[in-house]
């Protein structure tokens, strides 16, 4: 099972700086994890003090944090720190956009996400107060890292006291075969349904009998609609707390102007998202 | 459930068919003439069309109890085929239209393939409807100088229109003896078409509007011809013109123009009329099927495509289906496609058998029945319902109706299309929502619990319909439904008239179909919303000045101890159960006078659907009843009856009672419930009172007398008759 022992989080003198610190605190004690702070940037006696400040103000850290001071480019400084620690999460705040309750990830963000070898977390709206985690929707794609996922999503659950987990298995509209005209392809295609979404549920709970995880509430839902889209959507729709997806394969250029998968997901952020490597 | 013998089905609902597909052959006569007529091509190409689409259709085609043959909508885009392509020479544009009535044909058996045939789907509804409205005009503007007797009228729709009054004029005044009684005819055709839905009488109801004009035109030239030594006033320049061998002289096809840009903006707008017309009429006919099954668009597209193919080849016009004869069609009962095939098979009896008579038919009579169609199409009623909705609805109605009655069709639904979509970005003041999440995949559908809940992301118009239309048709009718809007900034008219569909056929089929996530508009937002407003469940005024019949029911009720409701929004649940409902649309219940378990209310529903929708408004009594019935229907016995028992339905007898027998017809699936539940007292009773219109289901009972509404005394009458009823049945 994967374990968490060290968190990375980039600090930037932003006014965000307050809850993205609060948050990753949180997260840290309760995965009693160590923190290490990253700034890109020069290391002045102002921005010390802001900071200490700051982490006066948080709750007491289990492990001391650790602050590294840097200069050069942002996402070659954070690759490079996440590598060179051994980091196992990354956080990352993302960017809301103007007006309207949307949120999406910064360039330098997705640059980051798109390299680093770790997991990352993309936290949508930070805060200084603890909101309690509720519901967690996890992907359950027929994949080989889903097992892992999976797994990574339980610990989390676990350790953020999340009492309600859901596992959603995509299925694309290709793959159910039959096509509704009338009455007659409209019960064949019900029953086609019916018959992929007990094959999911199967290999689901194949995957769940190895975990132990009796103290939480496992639902499968499963939705026939495009991978990683319906997913988002559904994360919004349900109001989840956190959605754990798949890291992606490997996303080449054709798959930003085509965006799929995690690229929807990155492009509009329902919640917060776990990205697992 | 029994399941039954297809087959034995299919051969036990022959006659019925047989009697259905008669009645409307008698419409598609007519109809098939006038429509070639007024797309100026040879009449008898219409009714190659009709033949060709009942045979192909009935065999290979996708819906149930649909008609197909020429339409309406395609008058206009064949007129001017015709007269573009022939520059002149009308049967030479007449035989490439021909060419680009064949190729249409190819293209929608292409577009059925790749599933595309529902085009209907992709275009804002008000600017279908604007299109629609200026075909109605189209066809109005061109027919009343032919009814008036007038052939000789040239010019655009716009100038036709600023002609009539001159046309008029002209009637009234000229001394020509020819065209003044083809226009006589003309207009008395025109008032048989209007009137013929106001008579409700059975006998005249058996031979539908267009048959009555031939019948009578005919009878009007031998009655000259017999009786009388004037001759015939008509001169044959007015009347129809059949090839002496109809079927030996095919035209065909000359494709010599085909790779023109005329011809090919002929083939667009052929097709796209036909796609349009047909989707139209197939949605519509869907919700008037009494089995309520569900038509296979694609498939039923496909076959149009080839009927439209081979009847090109043979000279005919282009096959769709067509709303008015499908109607007729479920109205007498008919169940299957056989339907339409024998349709065909009349139309090809009639030809053979009386082109002579045919030919006496005057054009001016045809003429009429277009102008009634034509009415119907653009009716100021229809552009009042557009307003309803919204001001803008009707700005892109109107925008569309001009552009396509000034220019042609193609470029009137660009307009629509162009206008519907600027206005939505206005009211948004916000385009980059749509460019953004246009191609987005915005639909997500789950079950959870066994009901079925559809979210809609960002925005959905008729841009994106087909994405949320492709979940909607995945869910079952019979099940429960939720479509939830909330997570989108902007819903338009098209989607929601299209849910408001939805929810129909879900009602109708015993499913729930719900729509959330509209309650609340933006603040501070002063937006016309019919775009995101909620359903229109029911449309009557909740308070309102009585009229003077309100008032007497009002004091008759307190008299026989009724409660009374005259702007009720009672649901009666189990009336649609009523066989009586089942080929007619309710609309709503008004005027209601309850005690115990009886109601006695105004009832408005319709019969057809589109431009052949007939309001009808009635009064009705209904009891709920305690003890459980047999289902059965209680009639008047008449000459109509015996046409049923030859087309295959019983007459239950009751055992020692000849006179009732005699005088009723009684109808139902369990013989032996029934005998049992009429006791002697029961029919004793019902001899020796007026005889209505009875029909049960298993837990309630319907009275009728006429198909509208009952005076005050005849309410009472009705009243007093509902209650003795009760007490008897009540006894049982």
């Amino acid at each position: 099972m994967q374990k968490i022992h060290k968190i990375l989080i980039g600090i930037a003198f932003s006014p965000n700086l307050k809850p993205n610190l609060f948050e990753a605190i949180r997260i840290a004690n309760m995965f009693n994890a160590e923190l290490i702070g990253v700034h890109v940037g020069e290391k002045t006696a102002q921005k010390e003090a802001d900071l200490n400040q700051v982490i006066s103000e948080a709750d007491r850290l289990h492990v001391p944090l650790k602050t590294i001071w840097q200069q050069g480019k942002p996402v070659a400084v954070i690759l490079k720190t996440a590598a060179v620690e051994n980091v196992d999460l990354l956080i990352l705040g993302a960017l809301q956009k103007e007006n309207l309750l949307k949120y999406y990830v910064g360039s330098i963000a997705r640059k980051i996400t798109r390299k680093v070898g770790c997991s990352i977390l993309l936290l949508i709206k930070p805060s200084i107060e603890r909101q309690a985690c509720k519901h967690i929707v996890v992907n359950g794609l027929k994949d080989k890292n889903t097992a892992e996922t999976i797994r990574t999503s339980v610990l989390f659950c676990t350790h953020l006291l999340c009492k309600k987990m859901t596992i959603v298995e995509e299925i694309s509209q290709s793959e159910l075969q039959v096509q509704v005209d009338d009455d007659k392809s409209l019960r064949r295609a019900t029953i086609a349904k019916e018959r992929l979404k007990n094959r999911e549920d199967q290999r689901i709970n194949t995957i769940l009998k190895g975990i132990p995880c009796d103290h939480i509430t496992i639902k499968t839902q499963s939705i026939f609609g495009r991978r990683g889209y319906s997913i988002g959507h559904y994360a919004k729709v349900k109001r989840a707390d956190l959605l754990i997806m798949n890291a992606p394969r490997k996303l080449g250029l054709l798959d930003r102007i085509f965006p799929h998968d995690i690229e929807y997901i990155l492009s509009e952020l329902p919640t917060d998202v776990l990205i697992v490597k | 459930m029994l399941k039954k013998n297809p087959f034995k089905t299919f051969l036990g609902e022959i006659p019925q068919n047989l009697f259905s597909g008669f009645v409307v052959s008698l419409i598609a006569l007519p109809l098939g003439l006038g429509l070639a007529l007024a797309s100026g091509a040879p009449p008898i190409s219409g009714i190659i069309a009709a033949i060709v689409g009942g045979i192909v259709v009935s065999l290979l085609g996708g819906s149930k109890v649909t008609i197909t043959g020429p339409g309406n909508g395609l008058v206009v885009v064949i007129l001017s085929a015709i007269t573009i392509l022939g520059e002149g020479n009308a049967y030479q544009g007449y035989l490439f239209t021909l060419a680009a009535i064949v190729i249409s044909g190819i293209l929608l058996i292409i577009l059925g393939f790749l599933r595309m045939g529902a085009l209907g789907d992709f275009f804002p509804s008000s600017a279908i409807q604007g299109m629609l409205a200026a075909i109605g005009i189209g066809i109005f503007a061109k027919q009343i100088h032919v009814m008036f007797g007038n052939l000789n009228a040239k010019g655009s729709i716009i100038e036709l229109l600023i002609q009539i009054p001159e046309g008029i004029i002209h009637f009234v005044s000229t001394s020509e003896k020819s065209a003044f009684y083809a226009g006589l005819i003309g207009i008395i055709s025109l008032l048989i078409m209007v009137f013929y839905s106001k008579i409700r009488n059975r006998y005249f109801q058996l031979i539908p509007a267009p048959m009555w004009i031939v019948v009578l035109s005919v009878g009007l030239y031998y009655y000259f011809e017999l009786f009388t030594t004037a001759a015939y006033p008509i001169d044959t320049s007015l009347l129809i013109d059949l090839p002496n061998d109809v079927f030996g002289s095919f035209a065909f096809p000359d494709f010599g123009k085909i790779y023109e840009l005329e011809f090919i903006g002929a083939v667009i707008s052929i097709t796209l009329i036909a796609s349009i017309e047909s989707l139209l009429s197939i949605k519509a006919v869907d919700k008037l099927d009494p089995l309520k099954r569900r038509s296979n668009i694609n498939k039923d597209i496909r076959a149009l495509g080839l009927a439209t193919v081979i009847s090109g080849f043979l000279g005919g016009l282009n096959v769709v289906t067509v709303i008015a004869r499908s109607s007729v069609n479920v109205n007498n009962k008919g169940s299957n496609r056989s339907a339409n095939f024998f349709h065909a098979l009349f139309l090809v009896a009639f030809i053979l058998l009386f082109a002579t008579e045919l030919r006496k038919i005057p054009l001016a009579a045809l003429a009429a029945i277009l102008v009634f169609t034509g009415y119907k199409l653009a009716a100021p009623e229809n552009i009042k319902k557009v307003f309803k909705i919204g001001s803008e609805q009707l700005l892109i109605f109107i925008a569309t109706l001009l552009v396509t009655i000034s220019t042609s069709l193609i470029l009137g639904i660009l307009v629509g299309i162009i206008i519907t979509f600027v206005i939505h970005v206005i009211i948004n003041k916000n385009g980059v929502l749509f460019f953004k999440n246009i191609l987005k995949p915005n639909v997500l559908m789950f079950t959870e619990e066994g009901k079925y809940y559809v979210s809609v992301k960002n925005f959905s118009s008729f841009l994106n319909y087909t994405k949320l239309k492709s979940k909607l048709d995945q869910i079952p009718e019979t099940k429960e439904a939720i479509v939830d809007f909330s997570l989108c900034d902007f819903v338009d008219h098209s989607v929601m008239e299209n849910m408001n569909n939805y929810s129909e056929t879900f009602e109708r089929k015993g499913g729930h179909f719900e729509v959330i996530g509209l309650d609340d508009a933006k603040p501070g937002s002063a937006h016309p919303f019919a775009l995101r407003k909620i359903l229109p469940k029911q449309m009557s005024p909740k308070e309102g000045v009585l009229t003077k019949r309100q008032k007497y029911i009002q004091k008759i009720s307190e008299e026989m101890q009724y409660s009374y409701d005259a702007f009720s929004d009672l649901k009666i649940e189990e009336l649609p159960s009523f066989g009586y409902f089942k080929t007619r649309k309710l609309d709503k219940i008004s005027n209601v006078l309850t005690k115990n378990d009886c109601t006695i209310f105004d009832v408005q529903f319709s019969e057809g659907e589109m431009i052949a929708k007939q309001v009808i408004k009635a009064t009705m009594f209904h009891i709920q009843t305690q003890n459980k019935l047999p289902k059965f229907t209680l009639d008047k016995e008449g000459v109509f009856e015996y046409l049923l028992h030859f087309a295959g339905y019983k007459d239950i007898e009751i055992n020692a009672h000849p006179d009732f027998n005699k005088r009723f017809y009684l109808s139902g699936k369990n013989e032996e419930k029934i005998r049992a539940f009429f006791t002697d007292e029961l029919i004793l009773f019902l001899e020796s009172n007026k005889q209505y219109h009875i029909e049960a289901t298993n837990t309630g009972l319907l009275i009728l007398s006429k198909e509208r509404l009952a005076s005050v005394n005849e309410i009472k009458a009705l009243a007093y008759f509902g209650a003795g009823l009760q007490k008897i049945i009540e006894k049982c």
